[in-house]
């Protein structure tokens, strides 16, 4: 692995999240979650399956909606104002696990629909745009195919492109990689640590611990519905302090 | 295994094998026909029993069709020339040719109009059908609508035109706002057409350009009223039922029960209680001093009733498509219209083309169903005028004959095209 | 604004829909009254009880023309009853065969299916009906033409006669003592049953397979028919026979309930046949060659592992094919059969002139029947899903 990507992190504050819960029907799937992130930071969100960490970074976005708690990102309080929704959403990226491309449009076409219909930029300079952050992660010659002509992590690179058209300022990734075959996990990776190093804010639902030494300046654990331990990664995984995150540890770093 | 065989393991080989031909017990129609009609005593009995079917309807058939007649006045002018032998009297088909086609009360010089109708129609339908055909010809299946209500019915071209004219404006107008917001778009969009109507009702009310010898809707018939019930209903119900599928996938529940409630009560009465509807109630429904043709009635009753069908079929694309779908177009922050519009339903509507073509088919063949209430479509004429005269009274077999491979080469191309389309679209890069 | 904020968003949206829906119904209804007031009408279900005055050929309860409208509306009902469980348990037959067929490895029968299933799916119903009452009708001799020395035309096996006035066929006698027979023939089939779940049950206990097949034709028949010889022969049959101009005794099915009958049946068969088709190759080819592979011989992978999946396929298509047919069987009015269609919606109608009252009173008609169906659709998916976790 090489050196930890360089830290540069400032004191403003990008998403603040106080007292947030959440429930399915019945089922407590988030508890008191109180995070904040500061702008450039990058962090890793980690834990077992079931752990609500999907559904946070999801609530970030207004994917799912939280009953209780205030949710603020880039000073913008997530409410049931539909404005700002829109608001949220057009300056947060969102990276899913299986890609969401849309099968019909074309890789370009992906790229600058949000641009188009959201940002109402002109065609030309979205397609400008688009061909910038696809220049970015390595496949430009692919613009004028269809998703379902690609690879599987060439098609995660286009999703991080798309999302990157619509110039966020923080990206959201949830488990970019658990879809890939192995040999495809490197080079979306590469591409999400190129993004790191530009100073981008981050929060990343993975599985890739060797990822989350490199980049990130936090790592947090949840547990059914709680942040459970939040440390500098050194710390994290030298000195876990919960029993909780030594038994996940041991599983996943364990063979 | 042992070292024994070392030796014996290594081999490389210095000269090719060329093919040869199978012995003929493995191909060939020797091989065929045991493969495929007598693979076991049972089978081979199968295979008797169905050439002996094959036999019955053929010998019983065939003579009577070769030994057809083609060219006489009546029924009994036939049998004058079969003298008894038994054998088709088509010459049915050929005197009333024009009628099992137009109707009885088509004027018979404007037979061409009808004609120069159907023809277009391929054109038009072409982009529609075929995606590699060039997106412009898109255009003229647009103006193909008014063009053929211009040629059926005639009257003045300014009618269709201004209606067109609304449209173009109204999808100029939605176009320029829709960016800002959907419901700017619509509105606007059909504000504008609205005008455009008014104002060209207007202005050119009383004034006559190109005009054709206008026809009234009672003297359509034949098998072009089945055609035009058809392809009328069937492009007017796929909004609707774009429509309804929405509405009841929506998770407002009272937009929901509304379309729920709809779907399910036309689903579950048959089409000809809507008939009824169409020729005994439904102008009860329309303002006392307004008269609204049978012919009208029934393509709204029809419609409707395929707008459910299709709305379920839509239904079924919009579920078939992925969570994720919707998800990618929220975080986007795509809205509602535009994620509908841009994401959702341009995936669904492919999905979906096939199980509308099959309601087309099945839509189709019910356009036969308002001979009930009087109206002459081919079996309408069928049963009404021609058996009724007293030249062809009794030529059943040919009639019907004639109706039913006029349906089955229309119903059997358009369901081998959907049949080609599944196709494709199971191996579509998409 | 109401319309920015999610929790109002919903419910402002709702309200507009709300109020469109209510002032269109109002605007129709306003209509609808006006029209009624300057025509001198209104709506009134009094002409139920009013005397009929027509007659009913068919009929399976007493009814007379001087019998009231809801009786003839009620003889309806019966007879779409009688014409849509026939053609639904004879479409079974036609699909599940020529489905069956189509699937055959004799490449003439495939072939032969197939053209059975194109010609019969695409050519319209109506087109069928009329021209198998065609057939029934003008193509089958009068009752007279079975008469004299040398006949023109001459009965079934003695006792089928097709006429142009219907079929006649044998109707069974029943003496006393029939019931015996029947509870026997009901119980060999409940005896049926139990000897294979018992031979199953041997099997998984103790590894010896029965033979299945002969015992259960053996259980079928000799139980039954030993009763119904000692019983003094119970139930016989009265065949049609020619008396003047016409046949008596049998049973007289009418030209027109057969050929509506045959038509649906025949029509639907065919679309059932796909349906049948469909489930089996959806199951047949992964598991098919696993059963395959584990050592099962091709009969046993039909009825222990293809069935079984295949059905689940099969049935809901299947069962909204039954609605189809009950919902095709309105078309009787085009032949004269009287359904519900052709006596409320037909001539109660024209004699009354009650359109909106008798129209509306078939929609419910027919949506009560479609509801049943749809319940049974749900109850049977439901059972499903339950045993696939």
């Amino acid at each position: 692995m090489t050196e930890a990507v360089e830290m540069k992190v400032s004191d403003e504050i990008a998403i603040s999240i106080q007292n947030m819960n959440k429930w399915y029907g019945t089922f407590h799937v988030l508890r008191d979650i109180d995070l904040t992130v500061y702008r450039g930071e990058r962090i890793v969100i980690c834990g077992p399956s079931g752990s609500g960490k999907s559904t946070l970074i999801r609530c970030i976005n207004a994917l799912e909606e939280h009953q209780k708690g205030r949710i603020e990102v880039d000073g913008t309080m997530l409410s049931s104002d539909i404005k700002n929704i829109d608001k949220i959403r057009r300056e947060v990226g969102m990276v899913f696990q299986h890609f969401n491309l849309f099968p019909h449009l074309t890789i370009l076409e992906n790229c600058t629909l949000a641009p188009i219909w959201v940002r109402k930029i002109p065609k030309k300079t979205a397609e400008e745009t688009a061909m910038h952050f696809l220049k970015k992660v390595k496949i430009p010659e692919q613009a004028d195919k269809y998703p379902g002509q690609l690879s599987g992590g060439q098609q995660q690179r286009v999703a991080i492109a798309r999302s990157l058209c619509m110039r966020p300022r923080i990206m959201l990734f949830d488990e970019p990689t658990s879809a890939l075959d192995p040999e495809m996990i490197k080079e979306v990776l590469d591409t999400m640590i190129e993004l790191a190093e530009e100073g981008m804010t981050m929060l990343c639902v993975t599985h890739e611990m060797g990822f989350a030494r490199q980049v990130a300046n936090r790592v947090i654990f949840m547990d059914e519905g709680q942040i459970v331990e939040q440390n500098e990664p050194e710390e994290f995984f030298k000195n876990p302090k919960s029993p909780r995150t030594k038994l996940f540890l041991s599983q996943i770093l364990g063979h | 295994m042992s070292d024994t065989h070392a030796e014996s393991v290594a081999f490389v080989r210095e000269t090719a094998i060329p093919p040869a031909l199978p012995p003929a017990t493995v191909s060939g129609p020797v091989k065929w026909m045991r493969d495929n009609l007598f693979p076991t005593w049972a089978n081979g009995l199968l295979t008797v029993a169905a050439l002996y079917i094959i036999y019955l309807i053929l010998s019983s058939s065939l003579p009577w069709l070769l030994g057809g007649i083609w060219n006489a006045e009546s029924l009994a002018q036939c049998r004058e020339i079969l003298q008894g032998n038994s054998a088709a009297c088509f010459a049915v088909l050929s005197e009333r040719w024009n009628q099992l086609l137009f109707g009885f009360k088509y004027p018979p010089e404007l037979y061409w109009r009808p004609t120069l109708a159907f023809v277009l129609l391929f054109i038009a339908a072409a982009p529609v059908l075929f995606f590699d055909l060039p997106r412009k010809l898109l255009i003229f299946t647009g103006i193909y609508p008014f063009l053929a209500y211009w040629l059926i019915w005639g009257g003045t071209i300014l009618t269709p035109l201004i209606a067109l004219l609304g449209v173009v404006v109204g999808y100029l107008v939605f176009n320029r706002f829709v960016k800002g917001s959907f419901a700017a778009g619509m509105f606007g969009g059909v504000a504008a057409a609205l005008v455009v109507w008014i104002l060209g009702g207007m202005v050119f009310s009383g004034a006559d350009l190109l005009s054709l010898r206008s026809v009234s809707s009672r003297d359509l018939g034949g098998f072009m009223l089945n055609m035009m019930l058809g392809i009328t209903c069937v492009s007017l119900s796929v909004p609707i039922g774009i429509a309804l599928a929405l509405g009841r996938q929506s998770n407002l529940p009272i937009v929901k029960y509304i379309c729920v409630v709809f779907i399910e009560f036309i689903r579950g009465v048959p089409l000809i209680t809507l008939l009824f509807v169409a020729s005994v109630m439904l102008s009860y429904f329309f303002p006392p001093e307004r008269t609204v043709d049978l012919f009208l009635r029934v393509v709204i009753m029809i419609t409707m009733f395929s707008s459910a069908y299709i709305a379920e079929v839509i239904r079924g694309g919009l579920a078939a498509l992925p969570k994720g779908q919707y998800e990618a177009a929220d975080s986007l922050g795509l809205d509602y219209p535009q994620a509908m519009r841009l994401i959702i339903l341009p995936q669904a509507l492919k999905i979906s083309i096939p199980g509308i073509v099959n309601i087309a088919v099945g839509l189709f063949k019910d356009t036969t169903l308002v001979s009930v209430i009087t109206l002459f479509d081919i079996v309408g004429m069928i049963r009404g005028p021609i058996l009724a005269s007293t030249d062809w009274n009794g030529v059943y077999w040919e009639l019907f004959m004639f109706a039913s491979v006029l349906f089955f080469i229309v119903c059997y191309s358009i369901s081998q095209y959907s049949q080609w389309l599944e196709r494709r679209l199971a191996t579509d890069h998409r | 604004m109401l319309l920015n904020d999610t929790r109002y968003r919903s419910i402002t949206f709702q309200a507009i829909a709300l109020i469109l829906l209510v002032a269109a119904i109002w605007y129709l209804m306003s209509n609808l009254f006006a029209n009624l007031e300057e025509q001198g009408l209104n709506i009134s279900y009094s002409f139920l009880g009013a005397t009929a005055g027509y007659d009913i050929n068919q009929t399976l309860i007493p009814y007379s023309s001087q019998s009231t409208n809801l009786r003839a509306a009620f003889v309806g009902v019966l007879n779409t009853l009688l014409v849509a469980v026939l053609a639904c348990f004879m479409a079974t037959i036609f699909g599940v065969i020529a489905g069956v067929l189509r699937l055959s490895n004799n490449w003439l029968v495939r072939k032969l299916m197939a053209v059975y299933v194109e010609i019969f799916r695409n050519i319209p119903v109506l087109i069928w009906i009329l021209i198998i009452y065609f057939i029934m009708t003008a193509a089958m001799p009068a009752p007279n033409a079975f008469r004299g020395d040398e006949p023109a035309a001459s009965m079934i096996l003695g006792s089928f006669a097709f006429t142009n006035r219907g079929v006649y066929i044998p109707s069974p006698v029943l003496e006393p003592g029939w019931m015996i027979v029947l509870a026997t023939f009901v119980a060999s089939i409940i005896g049926i049953v139990a000897y294979r779940r018992y031979s199953t049950k041997l099997l998984y206990d103790t590894g010896r397979l029965l033979p299945r097949f002969w015992p259960s034709v053996a259980i079928f028949f000799i139980p039954t028919l030993l009763v119904f010889f000692l019983m003094g022969r119970p139930i016989s049959l009265d065949y049609p026979a020619l008396a003047g101009f016409n046949f008596r005794g049998g049973l007289q099915i009418g030209a027109p309930l057969i050929a509506l009958w045959f038509a649906l049946s025949i029509y639907t068969g065919a679309f059932i046949a796909e349906n049948v088709r469909a489930g089996i190759q959806a199951v047949s080819r992964g598991q098919g060659e696993a059963a395959a592979a584990l050592g099962l011989r091709p009969g046993r992978i039909m009825n222990l592992v293809v069935l079984p999946q295949a059905l689940r396929v099969i049935i809901p298509p299947l069962i909204s094919q039954y609605l189809n047919i009950t919902k095709n069987s309105s078309l009787a009015i085009l032949v004269g059969y009287a359904d519900i269609t052709a006596t409320l919606g037909g001539i109660t109608l024209n004699q009354t002139g009650r359109a909106i009252e008798c129209v509306l009173l078939l929609m419910l008609f027919y949506l009560t029947i479609s509801l049943i169906i749809s319940l049974i659709l749900n109850v049977y998916n439901s059972a499903v899903r339950l045993r696939e976790r």
